[in-house]
Parts: C-alpha cells; sequence; structure tokens
C-alpha cells in the first residue's frame, strides 16, 4: 500500500507490530503488553516452565487473581471451588520466579484483568494487547489492539514476546444518532449482536465509530469492545480521540511529561483517513433504540424490553432453527410471551462488561429509595478494587446495600460459575454479564443479559422491567 | 512442546450440527480446575453428557450412543467454539480421542488453539457439513480427512476440498512446536524493538522495585 492510500486504525495499529511476514497470511506479531490471571496464567508458567524456558520481558506482563477467586467479603486468597487455590499459588510463584509485576488478593490494585489495565494505563492506545481470556477485546475501547488467547500461545508470548497470526478482515459499525434517557453502550451492542449475529464478527477486526460512539465516556466504550467477543470478533475497538487521553492522563502506567505529548500525538494520528476502506460496514440508529433484553442462550437471542420471545422458525436456517428450539426448552420460555412478565429470583451487577463506576452509577440511579423485590437475591460486584473503594467513597455502596444487594470484593465471580459461585438451580436471573450460555451461571440457571439500569430495575421490581420509568429525568 | 504430527485420519464421525456451541458446554467451568493440559476428555460436553451431578450418561447425547462413542472427528455447526478462550476446550476434544472438527466456522481462539495441539479444525460450507452429517446419521459413520491433499471424504463417494494456511499445515504434519519456531527469529525480534524503542519509548517501561514489592502485601 503506498503511504498516500488511506488507511484505517485497524491498518496502521497493525503495520506499526509486524515483526515478519511468514506468508500465506501468517504474521510474526509485537506484543507490547500481557496480562495473566490464575486461570489461564498458572498454566502458561507450568508450560513454561516444564520446557525451561525463560521470560523474554518481564516488565511488559502484568498480573492478577480475579477468575476463581472467592469475593464474599473478607475473603482473601481463597476459592469456594477445590482446586481454585492450586491456579493462584501457581500464579502466584510464576510471578515471583519471573519478576513479573502481580496485584494479588488484598493490592489496591487488584481487579478484574480488563477493568484494571486501562484503570492503571497499563494499556495504551496503539499497542497490541493479550490475555488468556477471550474478553480482552475490551481494552480496544482505551484504542488498544488487544485480543484473547490460549494458554500455550500465552507461553509463547511469555517466551518471545510475540505470537504468530493470521490478519483479520476489516469492519467498521456506524452507531448513528444519539441514545436516549435510560438507554446505554450496552443495549447499543447487544442490539448490534441481534442484527448481524454471534456470528458476525467471525474473522474480522471491528471499529466502532459514529456520533454515539463518540458521545460515550470510555467506560461505556469499553463495555461495547468486551461485547465483541460475543460477536466471535478477533478483535474489536474505539479509534482515540479527547475522551480517550483525558482518561489516561497521569494513570500509574501512562507516559508523563515530554513524553506524555510525542504519545499522545501518536495516538491522535491513529485514526482512520477518510476514505480508508473496510471489507464491510454496518450502521445502526441509536436515536430510536430502546433497551435490550436476551431472551435465550447465545448473545444473538435479543429483544427490545418492551417485546416477546420470538419464535424458532425466525432463524435463517434448519441449524439455526434447531439451536433455537433448544434455547427456547432451556430458557422456558416460549414465543409470544413479553419478556417483561417473566420473573426472576436473581440479579447481578459485575463483571468485564458492566462493573465501572459509571455502570455503578447507572443502577444506582434506579436503586436510590428502592428495595430488591422479596425472592430476589441481588448481587454486586465491583470490577476493581479501586472502583470498589470509589463507590464506598461517593456513596453508592450505601445504595446498593440499603436497597437490598451483597455488595462484594472484586473478581469475575457470577459471570461464570468457575469459581464456585453461582445462582440456585434452575433459577432465572437477569445479569450485566456478557454470556447467557447453559449453566454459565449456575448448573440450568437461565441467564438474561442487559444493562445495568435494566437489572436493578428487574431487581426491584421482580421481574425483567424497563429502567425508563424509574429513571429521574 | 512438540505435538503428535496429524497426516490423514480416518475415524467415525459423530454428528452434532447446532448453531454457536460454545466452549462453555465443550468443558463447563467447573471442570477446569486442575493445573493441568490433559486428562480432561473425562469432563467433555459434561452437562450435556450426563444427568444431573453424577456421571449417569444421558442416552439421547450423540457421543454416548454406538458407534461414536469412539468418535475421531465431531461434525458441529456454525461459529463452534465460540466464547471463552480455555484451552481445556481443546485437550478435552483431544483427550477423548477426536483430532478433527468439521464445521462451517469456528470462534477464532478455539481455532488458533487447535494448531497448537495438533487438533485439525477443517472449515466447509454449512451445506457440506449437513451432507456429511447426513451421511453419518445413515449409517456411513466413517470419513476420511485427508491434511495432504486438504479433502475430506466419505465412504459413500463425497468428496470437499478445505482451505489451510500453509504454517498451520506444516506445523500439523510435521507436528512443531510453534515457540521453538518463533525463538529462531530471535534476530527479526531484537531488530524489531530496537527500533521501536525509539519509535515508541513510551511502550517500553521498566520493572521498578516498588511493582514487585507491592504484589506481597495482600492478606494470605
Amino acid at each position: 500500500m503506498s503511504p498516500a492510500s488511506p488507511r484505517s486504525f485497524f491498518d496502521k495499529v497493525w503495520d506499526d507490530h509486524v515483526v515478519a511476514d511468514l506468508g500465506d497470511d501468517a504474521w510474526l506479531m509485537h506484543i507490547d503488553r500481557h496480562f495473566l490471571h490464575e486461570l489461564s496464567g498458572a498454566v502458561s508458567f507450568k508450560g513454561l516452565d516444564d520446557a525451561g524456558r525463560t521470560v523474554r520481558h518481564p516488565e511488559l506482563s502484568f498480573a492478577t487473581i480475579d477468575h476463581v477467586v472467592a469475593t464474599e467479603p473478607g475473603r482473601g486468597r481463597s476459592s469456594r471451588i477445590p482446586g481454585g487455590i492450586d491456579f493462584m499459588s501457581g500464579l502466584a510463584a510464576g510471578v515471583a520466579r519471573h519478576r513479573i509485576r502481580f496485584f494479588d488478593v488484598g493490592d489496591s490494585r487488584q481487579g478484574i484483568v480488563h477493568v484494571i489495565a486501562p484503570e492503571l494505563g497499563a494499556a495504551l492506545p496503539g499497542l497490541t494487547l493479550v490475555c488468556g481470556d477471550s474478553h480482552t477485546t475490551t481494552v480496544g475501547g482505551i484504542g488498544a489492539m488487544s485480543w484473547g488467547i490460549g494458554s500455550s500461545d500465552g507461553e509463547h508470548v511469555l517466551a518471545t514476546q510475540t505470537l504468530v497470526i493470521s490478519r483479520p478482515k476489516s469492519m467498521r459499525v456506524n452507531f448513528d444518532g444519539r441514545l436516549t434517557h435510560g438507554v446505554y453502550a450496552k443495549d447499543m451492542v447487544l442490539a448490534l449482536i441481534a442484527a448481524i449475529g454471534a456470528d458476525g464478527g467471525i474473522g474480522h477486526a471491528v471499529e466502532f465509530a459514529g456520533e454515539a460512539v463518540r458521545a460515550l465516556p470510555i467506560e461505556g466504550r469499553l463495555t461495547i469492545c468486551n461485547m465483541a467477543a460475543e460477536m466471535s470478533a478477533r478483535l474489536g475497538f474505539v479509534a482515540p480521540d479527547a475522551t480517550t487521553l483525558a482518561f489516561l492522563h497521569g494513570r500509574t502506567y501512562a507516559p508523563k511529561g515530554a513524553l506524555w505529548q510525542s504519545a499522545s500525538d501518536y495516538w491522535l494520528s491513529l485514526a482512520s483517513d477518510e476514505g480508508a476502506a473496510f471489507d464491510r460496514e454496518v450502521r445502526l440508529d441509536c436515536n430510536t433504540l430502546a433497551p435490550q433484553v436476551t431472551w435465550g442462550t447465545s448473545p444473538e437471542h435479543v429483544v427490545a424490553i418492551d417485546a416477546v420471545v420470538p419464535r424458532a422458525d425466525a432463524a435463517r436456517d434448519e441449524t439455526g432453527r434447531r439451536s433455537r428450539e433448544r434455547a427456547l426448552a432451556y430458557m422456558d420460555v416460549a414465543p409470544g410471551q413479553a419478556l417483561q412478565s417473566l420473573p426472576i429470583t436473581g440479579a447481578f451487577i459485575g463483571s468485564c462488561t458492566n462493573s465501572r463506576l459509571d455502570d455503578l452509577r447507572s443502577a444506582a440511579a434506579v436503586l436510590r429509595g428502592r428495595r430488591v423485590a422479596d425472592g430476589v437475591r441481588a448481587i454486586c460486584v465491583p470490577g476493581s478494587t479501586a472502583v470498589k473503594h470509589a463507590a464506598e467513597s461517593e456513596g453508592l455502596a450505601a445504595v446498593f446495600i440499603s436497597a437490598g444487594f451483597e455488595w462484594r470484593e472484586s473478581g469475575c465471580s457470577l459471570c461464570m460459575s468457575a469459581g464456585g459461585e453461582s445462582f440456585a438451580r434452575g433459577s432465572r436471573v437477569i445479569s450485566t454479564t456478557n454470556r447467557n450460555f447453559e449453566d454459565r451461571q449456575g448448573p440450568r440457571v437461565r441467564s438474561h443479559l442487559a444493562s445495568p439500569a435494566t437489572v436493578a430495575a428487574s431487581a426491584v421490581l421482580g421481574r425483567v422491567a424497563d429502567p425508563r420509568p424509574l429513571l429521574a429525568h | 512442546m512438540a505435538m503428535p504430527p496429524f497426516v490423514t485420519l480416518d475415524a467415525v464421525a459423530a454428528p452434532l450440527v447446532l448453531d454457536n456451541i460454545d466452549t462453555d458446554q465443550i468443558i463447563p467451568g467447573k471442570e477446569l480446575m486442575r493445573v493441568a493440559t490433559s486428562g480432561f476428555g473425562d469432563g467433555l460436553f459434561s452437562e450435556w453428557r450426563y444427568r444431573g451431578g453424577a456421571r449417569e450418561e444421558n442416552p439421547d447425547f450423540v457421543l454416548n450412543r454406538e458407534p461414536f462413542r469412539n468418535a475421531g472427528i465431531l461434525l458441529a455447526g456454525g461459529n463452534f467454539a465460540c466464547g471463552s478462550s480455555r484451552e481445556v476446550a481443546v485437550w478435552a476434544l483431544r483427550d477423548f480421542g477426536i483430532r478433527a472438527v468439521i464445521a462451517s466456522s469456528y470462534g477464532g481462539i478455539f481455532h488458533a488453539n487447535c494448531f497448537r495441539n495438533g487438533v485439525l479444525p477443517v472449515t466447509l460450507a454449512a451445506d457440506s457439513v449437513r451432507e456429511l452429517a447426513a451421511t453419518v446419521e445413515a449409517g456411513n459413520v466413517r470419513l476420511t480427512i485427508d491434511l495432504p491433499q486438504q479433502q475430506v471424504r466419505s465412504a459413500s463417494g463425497q468428496a470437499f476440498g478445505f482451505k489451510i494456511g500453509a504454517l498451520h499445515k506444516q506445523m500439523l504434519l510435521e507436528g512443531l512446536d510453534a515457540v521453538e519456531l518463533t525463538l529462531s527469529r530471535s534476530d527479526e525480534i531484537r531488530a524489531f524493538q530496537a527500533r521501536d524503542r525509539e519509535r515508541r519509548p513510551w511502550v517500553w517501561i521498566d520493572n521498578d522495585a516498588a511493582d514487585l514489592a507491592a504484589g506481597t502485601d495482600g492478606p494470605r
């Protein structure tokens, strides 16, 4: 490509990381940051040590504990699941042996990997960042090129600070217009997945753009990029702008002084050029967007909050129809049933999707002066220890607690039952998380995904509920 | 770690043609709890394969039916193994005895993980996968996957070509170790990094003592 031809954000970041072209669409790419957590990190270290290899650049790696650690107050380094402790001690031993910075349980910087990476300025625009977790796409919200990897590739990064990957195709999603009151980034991305499918992003690097994205705070951009994983996109990102710079300025691992200035100039130069080409473009109107909620077991099983459960034959083919029939049976819902008629017994606010301060504020706006309905177990798990402390000092924690929410320590918790935390067998819950998969939040648990405000409203009313009538204008 | 090579596979193919089968179904979270890279075959599809909490087999599930108990190939729908990055999804399939999957598309992380473990993810058109599933369900249960020729063949004469990247193909055919291959390019990595330190100095943070010490402050 000649220097004069317009390039997208992705083209520019990609070009700046090519170590070697290995032929036939295999590329050796430099990795600028590597995040480790106990569940995949412990296994990566085991592979590395078994092969007698060393860490090439320990200073470019970060580690924390989030996946299987318990989240009850006063937990320490404990897990509710047998074997969980082995992952935590395996990670702790690995980081000590290889001199990698580690935000352990009890450290004020501990939290969910994808929440702390931007919070600490460890993730920066234009960086390649990987982690053994599919939701690493989250960090694209500050303009990083970030993606999830397996533990063997984690070992590869530890040993070489590179990965061998193919070049994804490019897609741009334009979110046009402005969100109305009570509608959030989560609703935008759920509506997008409904439109393009859970496989809509396969093999693509997805740039989220448009007026509605530009208007979002960094927290909302992180939410959208988080769910890029749920459309099976390889990457999801928002090109850095003034909002990004304001968010990162002064953070621990962000550059300072003259270096900040040259970095900022570089970051702003990464925006897609006018006329840059994309393999696919999608548009979505946000002016008329309503709160969204899932009815099934795939993140593409989404409808507006005031809609009914769709028929299985709305699928695009026979395989899709059978998949939807299975989802209807698992969720115990019937076509034509109103989503808002579904009673819930569990509500969860947390996860790398929606556990940042802005998310807790939007839920608290619904909960203030209200109580969780009888028979509903409601739990809030802040995304990081720093978020928890901030929420406590600005009075949000008190709102959650007096509404009847459990107020926990930070971790992945009920987003996945790997840590042994789960809702009661067969219960119907509403959750700010990213996956409504079968058994994801406990055995036979039926999960409906929604924004923090929708989860809060549903907790109060004891059924799937529209948050807008409960929000003051 | 070097992998067992993959050249040609002739095996029973089990049909499980649903879309969006996620890695939480392939290996549920509660099955992950060992710091290990093998021994996960028993947990494969455990929520679908067994009833209740115990390991009592669900006779309706395909891998509990003859001859699919001995499947070496899995036929699946679109976006197979989407979701979580857990590499255990590949280890569980491999440990059960499945060395290849045939699907119309894959979750990207699973697809990459397969090549690190000697498992071949074959991509065919959705119609072709359904045709093969129909053949298998009619009783012609064995398929042949010929990696050198990049072809899937059935006993009833169907043949479908598939694409695979040259490096992935070579790694599978020869059972190559990816880390070893990349370490042989250390000079190129060093040269890139020297240029990058000039161009993007803010990337190159130090490992200072305060960082390393702070992590030991937490409660035990």
